[in-house]
């Protein structure tokens, strides 16, 4: 094992060289990465935008002004009421507060997302490296499926799935991660063909470890850079999709309250009451973009050599 | 000849993967729980009468069995009849094309005329404000989520600022002033072709606001990735060599190097066409556009499973057939791109 740990030190020799000129002195490891994120204003935008959603999801009942009608309780005498003191957001056909409803449609998104990219990558992760190391016939294999996949344009064969399996978020998550695991396969069995060339797989190979503890010990740790990146994106997208989703009646069912479904539910009032729809959809595309712009300064980190 | 060859392994590659797909259509029908027949009855049907359809459909033959006549159905171009309008499937897809067909081509032009000169100007300026407001601008279309960016510019321009028509593809009245010929579906095409410039103008005041929609998240990502190609092959020898030769700065970006970023934001622009493929279902919801998405959009939702399966098919067919054309287009014009 401490062979192969020796080895493994020396691939952290080939991590490229810092082209963001330090002011002063020399920055590594963690220093670095805490001066990128300080650079980035925009970092420190996603960065808190995400946390706050996060805290939203758990904590809905606490934080929402009036969680009874998060959940959906109707409240007849204030139907669509512009937003107001009471109701910073208005409030919508039904009477209830826009606000409560936005914290409460964070559940959906957040969790979904996480949920769909989580799977997503479980399966994925592993039939990737299992390609790229082995290759040959488990390789083709491997590939001719996720190729088949990744030639559906991946919302349509989602809604299909879904629309067949009937309406509902879970339905949504399980067909959003049919259609998103191949990418993750993809992605690691590319780098773990260019790792396995390495000097210190090749090495451990030597000394005899195993091919399960190289994958797990060795290969997998050095493909997580892309992985991380790549996740961070999609939670993004896959926001985009459940939300989309949830839009067409094919995710989210009221009274549940959901970003895309309260956009659809908006549409029909969008003369009387532009606040309905038109905040739903800020507070997807701020989500979207918090998590894009995530993954970008994490590339940035993880791969200053693309530095764009 | 290495050319031709490449052009027929991978039609053939294509072929397979259709093939494929076929499977995973015909098995989404399968996999389900709920009956087809019992679907294709409605509610009200009485069990007898399901059986007697089960059988009809032949439900109750062997998969492998029932998977043949699908697919012999389908080379004869037989998707099965709409359980909603009990039309042909076909029919009801190739009637609603040219709709869908022309908002996605003149959201495919504005997209390629706004990204790729934005990507190149923004490599040229790199790290200065504009950069930073291009790059800014396009993580922003690829961050929004496009059927609420439809209901926004409807909201601003539509009934705020009422410039351009809300919604649908020409105004009621445009029936009986000036009436649009049918010839090739694609309105602005035809009301080109038999000089009707009163509808022409209209056709093409309705197109604006959804093409826009469509066009917002392919403009980013052709920005993004002709800037990142563009500031590439800006570093590249033969660019220093230009220079030093003296030629003109114009010359050398525009004529030089644009010529080599171009081609990987050529696969850029095929997936996102592709992609656009389902992004227009949406923006059809939102305008009322009468194309493929809003058949789509109401045969998903009424489990009409033929429907489905077509237009499922008939999305990825589409798909295959635009990576292929932009694979084999590269193969051509990029001596680079190894035929292996």
């Amino acid at each position: 094992m401490s062979i192969s740990k020796l080895f493994l030190g020396k691939q952290s020799e080939k991590l490229p060289d810092n082209p963001i000129p330090p002011p002063s002195g020399e920055r590594t490891g963690w220093q670095h990465t805490l001066y990128v994120i300080r650079r980035d204003v925009l970092a420190i935008f996603s960065v808190g935008w995400i946390l706050l959603m996060i805290l939203c999801a758990l904590l809905a009942p606490v934080i929402a002004p009036y969680p009874d009608q998060g959940r959906g309780r109707n409240d007849a005498d204030n139907r669509l009421l512009p937003p107001s003191a009471n109701n910073v957001m208005g409030t919508d056909e039904l009477g209830r507060d826009v606000l409560s409803r936005l914290i409460f449609g964070a559940q959906p998104a957040m969790v979904a997302s996480l949920i769909v990219v989580s799977v997503a990558m479980l399966i994925g992760v592993p039939l990737g490296a299992i390609a790229g190391y082995y290759g040959g016939w488990v390789d083709e294999l491997i590939m001719r499926i996720t190729d088949l996949f990744l030639a559906f344009p991946s919302l349509l064969l989602a809604m299909a799935i879904v629309s067949i399996a009937g309406p509902s978020l879970i339905n949504a998550v399980m067909a959003l991660v049919v259609s998103w695991w191949p990418w993750y396969t993809r992605l690691v069995r590319s780098t773990t063909r260019s790792l396995k060339e390495e000097y210190f797989i090749e090495a451990a190979r030597a000394i005899g470890v195993s091919d399960v503890i190289i994958i797990s010990r060795h290969i997998l740790p050095n493909t997580i850079t892309p992985i991380i990146v790549q996740a961070t994106i999609d939670i993004g997208t896959v926001i985009l999709a459940t939300t989309s989703l949830a839009f067409l009646g094919l995710g989210t069912q009221p009274p549940n309250a959901d970003w895309g479904l309260m956009i659809d539910q908006g549409r029909q009032f969008l003369r009387q009451a532009w606040w309905y729809s038109l905040y739903p959809g800020v507070a997807i595309f701020l989500t979207v973009l918090a998590f894009n712009l995530l993954g970008d300064t994490l590339r940035d980190i993880f791969d200053p050599r693309q530095y764009r | 000849m290495k050319k031709l060859e490449y052009t027929l392994r991978r039609l053939f590659l294509s072929i397979l993967v259709l093939l494929g797909m076929t499977i995973i259509t015909f098995s989404l029908t399968r996999v389900v729980p709920s009956n087809p027949a019992a679907l294709y009855l409605g509610t009200r049907a009485r069990p007898e009468q399901i059986e007697a359809m089960t059988e009809k459909l032949g439900l109750n033959d062997p998969l492998p069995q029932q998977y043949i006549r699908y697919l012999g159905n389908l080379l004869s171009g037989d998707l099965g009849d709409s359980l909603a309008t009990k039309r042909p499937v076909v029919t009801e897809i190739v009637s609603r094309l040219p709709a869908t067909g022309e908002l996605l081509i003149v959201a495919l032009i504005i997209a390629i005329g706004i990204g790729i000169p934005l990507g190149v100007f923004s490599a040229q300026l790199h790290g200065k404000p504009a950069d930073i407001f291009v790059r800014a601008f396009s993580i922003i279309g690829v961050s929004v989520p496009q059927f609420w960016l439809g209901l926004l510019l409807q909201l601003i321009f539509g009934l705020a600022l009422e410039w351009f028509p809300l919604a649908s593809r020409v105004d009621s009245t445009l029936r009986f002033t000036s009436p649009i010929q049918d010839i090739t579906g694609f309105f602005i095409v035809d009301t080109l072709l038999t000089g009707n410039w009163i509808a022409f103008q209209d056709v093409a005041w309705h197109l604006i606001l959804p093409a826009i929609t469509l066009a917002a998240y392919p403009i980013g990502l052709i920005a993004r990735m002709t800037r990142a190609t563009m500031l590439e092959v800006m570093q590249q020898n033969y660019i220093r060599t230009a220079e030093a030769y003296g030629l003109s700065y114009r010359l050398i970006v525009y004529v030089y190097a644009l010529k080599n970023a171009i081609i990987p934001t050529l696969t850029v622009i095929g997936l996102t066409f592709a992609y656009s493929l389902t992004g227009a279902f949406y923006v059809e919801i939102i305008f009322n556009w009468p194309g493929l998405g809003l058949f789509t959009a109401r045969s998903f939702l009424n489990l009409d499973f033929p429907a489905i399966m077509g237009v499922t098919l008939f999305g990825a067919f589409g798909y295959i057939i635009i990576n292929l054309l932009i694979d084999l287009l590269q193969a051509y014009i990029d001596p680079r791109v190894s035929l292996e």
